[in-house]
């Protein structure tokens, strides 16, 4: 057995199955990458759980869990114009927290080079929308590349890193959520000798300063070095012609498609099963175009199409291109606003295909797939803090009560069934939104939830805000002492990276009069608090903590002697009254047929959170056999 | 060399994850050109999650498109009965273990969860096969994995796939007293 660790660092070339993730970790290594920082968010948080296995004392490289995204942008900078190779990672929506940096980092003269790595996510798999993130690198002249494989993916950090450092300038290498997640099979190279930490910084390279007309000279570079980059695009590997089998005459007419990293590869697909002369022009290195390659590829086409995920930018520039070079290739684009949503997985392009050209691609036999009518929702795990919490503040609420949602694993408290968290934005908008239900409302109740990692990642001035304005509602901070969701990455208030940063002190500090910490598994405090917070004028905090139980578990299993405990129930006491199962909801009970409702064991852990839900006692700790 | 999708399925929390790693490295020893892809994220908590891995001689793509599994392995029965429905291809076929995990809508009786018959009827009408698998006295849920790929060797479902290729792939992804019961498990003499 071969440790991620040991292949990450190995310094000999070799060959490999690896995730696409761990494939750019063990690239950062190869270009000799010297900061990297990051916010946890899927799809890519795998690429630090890479970087992390490798022991301290190995590591020629700094890694950190930033605060935000925007701190971690920062961060990647400020090492950049030291001189040090460095690479900032976050998810889609991620970029919107780091924007505010991120647009202003093609204008900078960054001597050590910057790879943004962005995990956008065409389907929605872990993200509250699709958006598509190449418009930000146009709005802030910053090249990007779209590798469509694991492998590609690997090659392309290299090439970014390359170009990155040569014209001193950022490049962003876009993902989508399954390349990352993909899995083949890698020839890596080797790792050089490292060099140490650079701490060059000299105004002189910059200026890095842009206020009132500084910032034109600046805009200016930024424009002539996308020139420059433009160059390399024309000839880079990455942008290809796919033609299995020629392109030919097709009833009197010479065809092609226009598309990128993945939904090529599905058009590939469709080409070699169709078995028509058609020819796909594969732009992988996507912004700045390449747009002679472009031009010659309509040329020598008489109707093209251009087939790329999500928002239509490829294609309005592609047909400005033709206009202005008088090219008179007929350009198709996607008919309809499906097209426009979701992962173009093979299926898709081929009726995107057989919508523009039914004569070439006919629309196949109506696949056998039926839509499977029995939802399984995404649940809080058993023995989970967040809802017990749920369940007691439920009991709290007045009629009529407004709950706002965050970003977090509580966020599954707006399912069934304790339906709370009603509207969700961004990561930490609660305290605003909260804020905005209040003005002039005396009739209903405000209460807010945000997790203990998204209140230090953009919470904050939020809630200073509401301190000041003592806008009248509630929050509830959903503390496990962890960044579940992504996978228990550390955050400011866990002690895990510095001194734990209290969060009642915090609080305490900028003016919060009532705030009450209770352990969510003390139901009955929980729901005492929370009416007293609501009945309280002005803003309050309850603290609502219990630690993640999935990490706790995880470590819990691994201890000698460890005994797995679970509860049962009393089938003598229990008078169905179903509270367990229908306002609690762990899903460890399971409802027979014959009505009664018994314990699946391979989901308890044994928490015995759900006793005191149980208005006859009918749960308790199971006497184990020995 | 037959290009094959497989398609594999369960519930957050039953480690599909596994399955799926010891699947790809099995299917590329056996010499197919492989590509994989896992469910991450928000889906591993309770959801439905899923694992594509298409193998043949030369693949382009991990995504298997809805109807076009040739092969389904489910760990749980109403998440099969789910794939043989939507992903399951004409004359596919299903392996699953037979573990029933509710969702909150059977609780609250909402959805009736699957009988073994109406998974099996969708899979008939499909011309498919089906095979049910469930062992009662396994010690660790997490072992259903290797019970369900035992089987698929011995179907012969996958050419070239066999227990040799297995045991090496587990022997990559893990150690100790762990490996040792998967692989006792694995060359079990079958009754």
């Amino acid at each position: 057995m071969k440790k991620i660790y040991e292949q990450l660092t190995d310094k000999q070339p070799w060959e490999g199955l690896f995730m696409g993730n761990h494939a750019i970790a063990r690239a950062m290594l190869e270009a000799g990458v010297k900061v990297i920082t990051s916010y946890p968010g899927s799809p890519t948080p795998e690429i630090a759980e890479a970087l992390n296995t490798v022991p301290k004392e190995m590591r020629n490289y700094h890694f950190e869990w930033a605060t935000n995204e925007k701190v971690a942008t920062e961060v990647a900078f400020g090492s950049s114009i030291n001189g040090n190779l460095s690479v900032v990672f976050f998810k889609s929506v991620g970029l919107n927290v780091a924007a505010d940096s991120l647009v202003q980092l093609g204008l900078m003269n960054l001597t050590g080079g910057l790879v943004v790595i962005l995990g956008d996510d065409p389907g929605a798999n872990s993200s509250q929308n699709e958006q598509d993130n190449r418009h930000f690198a146009r709005m802030s002249y910053i090249p990007v590349m779209e590798p469509a494989t694991p492998t590609e993916a690997y090659k392309m950090f290299l090439e970014a890193a390359k170009l990155s450092k040569k014209h001193q300038m950022p490049v962003i290498l876009r993902l989508t959520t399954h390349v990352c997640h993909a899995k083949e099979l890698i020839s890596f190279g080797a790792i050089g000798e490292s060099k140490g930490f650079k701490a060059d910084f000299d105004s002189k390279n910059g200026p890095y300063l842009p206020i009132t007309k500084t910032v034109f000279p600046l805009k200016k570079k930024a424009m002539e070095k996308l020139d420059l980059i433009r160059k390399e695009s024309e000839r880079s590997p990455f942008n290809k012609i796919y033609s299995p089998f020629g392109c030919k005459d097709i009833n009197g007419k010479k065809l092609g498609i226009i598309s990128s990293s993945m939904p090529a590869l599905s058009i590939m697909e469709n080409l070699d099963k169709a078995g028509k002369p058609v020819d796909l022009l594969q732009i992988n290195f996507s912004y700045p175009m390449p747009e002679e390659m472009i031009a010659d590829f309509l040329n020598g086409k008489d109707e093209v199409i251009v087939i790329e995920e999500l928002d239509r930018l490829m294609e309005y520039e592609i047909k400005a291109l033709a206009f202005d070079r008088d090219i008179k290739c007929r350009i198709h684009s996607r008919k309809t606003h499906e097209d426009i949503m979701g992962e173009l997985t093979s299926d898709r392009t081929w009726d995107i295909l057989s919508a523009c050209w039914p004569e070439v691609f006919e629309s196949g036999i109506k696949p056998v797939a039926q839509p499977f009518n029995n939802p399984r929702i995404a649940q809080m795990c058993p023995g989970c803090g967040h809802r017990s919490a749920f369940h007691a503040i439920k009991k709290a609420l007045p009629e009529g009560t407004v709950t706002v949602g965050d970003i977090g694993c509580h966020s599954l408290g707006f399912f069934e069934p304790y339906n709370m968290g009603e509207m969700l934005l961004s990561m930490g908008h609660s305290n605003g939104t909260a804020a905005g239900l209040t003005i002039g409302n005396d009739k209903r109740k405000v209460l807010a939830f945000i997790g203990d990692s998204t209140f230090f990642h953009a919470g904050l001035p939020a809630i200073i805000n509401a301190v000041l304005y003592d806008h009248d509602f509630t929050l509830v901070v959903m503390e496990n002492g962890t960044t579940a969701m992504t996978g228990h990455q550390p955050h400011a208030g866990t002690g895990e990276i510095g001194e734990k940063i209290s969060i009642d002190k915090l609080l305490e500090s900028i003016g919060v009069k009532f705030i009450r910490r209770v352990d969510t598994y003390q139901q009955s405090k929980l729901t005492e608090y929370i009416t007293e917070s609501l009945n309280h004028k002005g803003f309050s905090v309850v603290i609502a903590s219990h630690p993640c139980m999935l990490k706790f578990m995880k470590q819990q299993r691994k201890r000698e002697g460890f005994v797995q405990k679970h509860v049962e129930v009393d089938q003598n006491k229990c008078e169905k009254h179903l509270t367990c199962i229908e306002d609690f909801g762990c899903p460890s009970f399971v409802k027979n047929d014959d009505g009664s409702i018994t314990v699946n064991e391979d989901l308890c852990i044994g928490d015995g959170s759900c006793r005191p839900t149980c208005p006859v006692s009918a749960i308790d700790f199971k006497k184990e056999a020995k | 060399m037959k290009d094959l999708n497989i398609y594999m399925c369960g519930v957050g929390g039953q480690g599909i994850g596994l399955l799926a790693e010891v699947m790809l490295r099995a299917c590329y020893k056996a010499g197919y050109d492989v590509k994989g892809v896992d469910t991450h994220g928000l889906a591993q908590r309770g959801g439905t999650v899923v694992s594509h891995l298409r193998i043949g001689k030369k693949i382009h793509t991990p995504l298997i498109p809805p109807g076009k599994a040739d092969i389904v392995i489910a760990l749980e029965r109403l998440e099969g009965a789910r794939a043989a429905s939507e992903m399951l291809s004409e004359e596919g076929k299903i392996i699953y273990y037979d573990a029933q995990y509710q969702t909150i809508g059977n609780r609250l009786g909402k959805f009736k969860y699957t009988s073994v018959e109406e998974l099996e009827d969708t899979v008939k009408a499909k011309n498919g096969d089906s095979v049910r698998v469930f062992e009662e006295d396994l010690s660790d849920p997490r072992m259903q994995n290797v019970v369900l790929i035992k089987k698929i060797i011995e179907l012969e479902w996958i050419p070239g796939m066999d227990t040799e290729k297995v045991s090496e792939s587990l022997g990559e992804l893990m150690k100790g007293k762990i490996l040792e019961k998967n692989l006792e498990l694995l060359n079990k003499e079958v009754k």
